[in-house]
């Protein structure tokens, strides 16, 4: 973690920072476009820059959005971050194999500075995690770089566009780049053709029921979605193996 | 100077402890963990649809409707957004590319 001192003083902090760099532009126009997004939609001031610091999931923000103003009640907008945060359970399953070693804040800290990128960074610089203490330090303070460079990179850009939003007429949409920015994660997850399966009927549902209340048609498409591809799945064991990532 | 509504400050905080969750999920607890296998293959799938559910009504409706014109630019900015995520690779060009054709659509043409 990058505020301790064994690791920001470690050579591979700065590895880390440095290899970094290369994603931290579309890190920052990401969180440039959430800031602008989250008061343009008009939730508030207040509330866009506890969501930028603390909530720390674009996806998540820009999928509660729409929501709260919707007025949907609470467990429901909890319950989408959370579906729509999955993919870091996945992740969380994965970093244990490195953390084991670490005491539990730490392994809950670095799991929450952990996004998507500094993940998919750090795997890809250690395939495997470390079997001694020496490679274990370098592995956290390569990831305490890089998730520093990710996190500041957020929380700056998220600042400026929460500020530069009051500048931006309403009636240019600028809130569609959220959606779009939702648009581009979910083409990265169609990485199979159950997983395209899944989200053509998530989607075609999700419109489907959309006169449903609280905005349970999200729900009720995960659902529908999740259940034909299982279903799917025990139907054609074989081709399962062939189309998993 | 604004007005804050703690109803929206409650789900704030509420969302920032679903990230801690779901991104220590498995960092809680210091046990080796394996999921049963109905949630593992679930995880594929459930991701995805969740994302689709919010997109997709996003894109093609108006007012809890389905559009009942070709006169949508976020219909257009969409289809790009999406066939340039499949050529690049990249979120971020994604969100580019898709701004590009929606912002003179719906500022020039009103669609």
């Amino acid at each position: 973690m990058f505020f301790l001192r064994n690791h920001y003083t470690h050579p591979e902090f700065k590895v880390g920072l440095r290899d970094f760099l290369r994603p931290a532009p579309g890190i920052a126009a990401w969180g440039l476009m959430t800031g602008v997004a989250m008061v343009k939609s008009g939730i508030g001031l207040v509330e866009s820059l506890l969501m930028a610091l603390l909530v720390f999931a674009g996806s998540s923000q820009l999928a509660s959005i729409p929501l709260i103003l919707a007025g949907a009640p609470l467990w429901v907008i909890w319950a989408t971050g959370f579906c729509v945060n999955l993919r870091f359970v996945v992740f969380s399953l994965h970093l244990h194999h490195y953390l084991s070693h670490l005491p539990t804040w730490q392994r809950v800290v670095n799991g929450y500075f952990t996004a998507d990128l500094s993940y998919v960074w750090f795997v890809r610089r250690y395939p495997h995690p470390a079997g001694d203490d020496a490679g274990r330090m370098a592995q956290q303070a390569y990831l305490a770089g890089s998730n520093l460079m990710n996190w500041g990179a957020w929380i700056i850009s998220s600042l400026v566009g929460i500020a530069l939003a009051n500048f931006v007429p309403q009636s240019w949409g600028l809130g569609f780049a959220g959606i779009l920015c939702l648009i581009g994660i979910l083409c990265s997850l169609a990485t199979t053709r159950l997983r395209l399966l899944s989200a053509s009927v998530a989607g075609a549902v999700g419109v489907a029921a959309f006169a449903l209340p609280l905005k349970l048609n999200i729900i009720v498409a995960i659902g529908a979605a999740v259940i034909l591809c299982m279903t799917m799945e025990k139907l054609q064991p074989h081709r399962v193996e062939v189309l998993k990532s | 100077m604004t007005d804050i509504n703690w109803h929206t400050v409650v789900i704030v905080l509420g969302l920032a402890v679903v990230t801690v969750i779901t991104r220590a999920f498995f960092l809680f607890s210091n046990r080796t963990w394996t999921m049963p296998h109905w949630a593992q293959r679930g995880l594929q799938y459930a991701p995805i649809a969740a994302l689709a559910a919010v997109v997709v009504p996003e894109v093609v409706m108006v007012n809890g409707h389905l559009m009942d014109t070709w006169k949508d630019a976020r219909l257009y900015a969409g289809i790009v957004g999406a066939a340039v995520y499949f050529w690049r690779k990249d979120v971020l060009f994604t969100i580019v590319a898709g701004m590009a054709v929606y912002m003179p659509l719906h500022l020039g043409l009103g669609w």
